[in-house]
């Protein structure tokens, strides 16, 4: 069900664990879906990320797509990261199943709500950068019987 | 390979493919025929029907082959709903029974039908006290799984088929998860109906039966020919058949051995995870429960992971977190028996055999427990757990 990259990243996931005074932290998803991802930025004078961790809770591809999103953001400029969309993250994993999507967009979502974390603590506004949802839920669909 | 998911589905044993396999080539005949080729399957359906017949306690007229556990219990609730429909329209079921049962009544609720839908209790059990208060003049027929698919909790079917039977109510039991395991017999406990899937007891996929009850007004699910006394139409499944046959000849046969050995590992099991796992408990009843049923909730982490690390071991196990149902919720049947959704996306069911042995249960546990602190070391929860308790 999961290509290769995918479970690359379930297995060895990149930069597991927390940054301690970390520039920026995000937190999204709730336990009711079943995904919460935590993200950890350490971004230097220059707005350069120069360290990235993560931690979450959820499934293959909640731990996949944070994984990726990590290794995508580091060392990269700010304004970088924010190009990175949950598009791109699913690309870079070669793809993931249609039910699996929405942990993409919180991985996309767990980078923004860190730089935002970085923004509020700095008294800086990032230019396209909006208040992240801290809660992202496909709305189910409709059974019919 | 370690094989714990038998509730989902069972190695058919060789000596069902054996006893399927002449059906296939040398008495391949349509029962319905004339000539003795016909005849020979005839016969080995009618053998398989007395086998069934016998094993429940029940006429061989009262078993009707259906193509699984679904089909029986679609066919119980649709077609006595409607048969019955003059009489009255409420339906009384469990949250916890299988989506077979459940999504047969939402059907049925959008068709001008009542259903309530019983709580369960924190091991999953019903309160009979409960059935009685929730009959109504106008009930039709309670549906109530013997046991239950998710958490093995074993449902008090004898004293539901009392009331439903004192009550002059017609009595369903979805016993696709009981049958073969436990002791059944339809007249000591009241049952009027009783689905049941081959898969699950060693038997062929693709072939089960429903038990009516001599008296009770059904209609047709499936129109077409006059196999199964008129009841279901088209041509028997004569492989399945056997082969469903020689399953619960040899289900009955072991039971009592089988039973014996899986609930010694069972427990053994359960005693390991309890004791040497930090934040985690059994869910469904302690004794009131299937013998080959474990399931468990870990605290802070997630089924789905569970499961692909398991599988890298070669351990084939089952959770009920929203990713492997499909959709964003967790399964029903936890969030019924109390647990709240982060518990629920972290359950576990292992589901043994008589085939597992004690060291298999051994390397299953000394790997869960790795698995189980690697998930944790990078959870999001657990830290916030550990970080709260600190402080």
């Amino acid at each position: 069900m999961y290509s290769e990259k995918v479970m690359d990243h379930f297995q060895n996931p990149r930069n597991v664990g927390e940054i301690e005074n970390a520039s920026g932290v995000g937190t999204v998803g709730n336990a009711k879906c079943g995904d919460i991802m935590r993200m950890f930025l350490d971004i230097d004078d220059n707005g350069i990320i120069r360290d990235v961790k993560f931690k979450t809770f959820g499934c293959g591809a909640a731990v996949a797509t944070s994984s990726m999103a990590t290794e995508l953001v580091k060392g990269k400029s700010i304004q970088e990261a924010l190009q990175v969309t949950n598009k791109a993250v699913m690309e870079a994993l070669d793809g993931l199943p249609p039910v699996k999507v929405h942990c993409s967009l919180l991985a996309e979502e767990a980078i923004h709500a860190a730089l935002w974390d970085y923004a509020q603590k700095n008294g800086i506004e990032i230019e396209g950068l909006s208040k992240p949802k801290s809660d992202i839920s496909e709305g189910e669909e409709e059974e019919d019987y | 390979m370690i094989y714990l998911d038998n509730a989902a589905t069972t190695r058919t044993a060789p000596e069902v493919v054996e006893a399927m396999l002449p059906y296939f080539t040398e008495s391949f005949g349509n029962p319905s025929t004339i000539y003795s080729l016909g005849s020979a399957s005839k016969k080995a359906v009618n053998q398989a029907r007395k086998t069934i017949a016998d094993a429940l306690g029940a006429n061989m007229e009262e078993i009707y082959f259906t193509a699984g556990g679904s089909e029986s219990d679609n066919w119980a609730i649709k077609a006595t709903a409607e048969a019955y429909a003059g009489k009255g329209r409420h339906i009384i079921t469990t949250k916890i029974e299988h989506h077979a049962v459940l999504h047969t009544c939402q059907y049925l609720e959008k068709h001008g039908f009542e259903v309530t839908y019983l709580d369960v209790d924190r091991d999953g059990l019903v309160d009979p006290e409960q059935l009685k208060a929730a009959i109504r003049p106008d009930t039709i027929l309670i549906t109530i799984m013997f046991a239950n698919n998710e958490i093995g909790t074993i449902e008090p079917i004898a004293e539901i088929g009392a009331i439903a039977k004192e009550r002059g109510i017609l009595f369903h039991t979805d016993a696709v998860q009981a049958f073969g395991q436990v002791p059944i017999n339809v007249d000591e406990m009241h049952i009027d109906m009783l689905s049941s899937s081959a898969h699950k007891l060693n038997g062929p996929k693709g072939i089960g039966f429903l038990y009516i009850r001599k008296g009770v007004k059904i209609r047709s699910l499936i129109h077409g020919g006059a196999q199964e006394r008129n009841r279901r139409a088209g041509t028997e499944n004569v492989t399945g058949i056997v082969g469903f046959g020689a399953a619960v000849e040899r289900a009955v046969r072991t039971m009592e051995e089988r039973a014996n050995k899986e609930i010694e590992l069972r427990d053994y099991l359960i005693h390991r995870l309890e004791t040497e796992i930090d934040y985690c408990w059994l869910n469904g009843h302690r004794t009131k429960r299937l013998p080959n049923n474990v399931n468990f909730s870990f605290l802070f982490i997630e089924g789905e992971s569970m499961l692909i690390m398991l599988d890298m071991k070669g351990i084939c196990a089952s959770s009920g977190s929203a990713c492997t149902s499909g959709s964003l919720d967790p399964s029903h049947v936890l969030l019924a028996i109390g647990l709240k959704h982060e518990e629920a996306h972290g359950s576990l069911r292992l589901t043994l055999s008589e085939e597992n042995t004690k060291e298999e249960i051994d390397f299953v546990v000394d790997n869960l427990k790795q698995i189980v602190e690697r998930l944790r070391s990078m959870s999001p929860l657990y830290e916030d757990f550990v970080k709260k308790n600190k402080a």
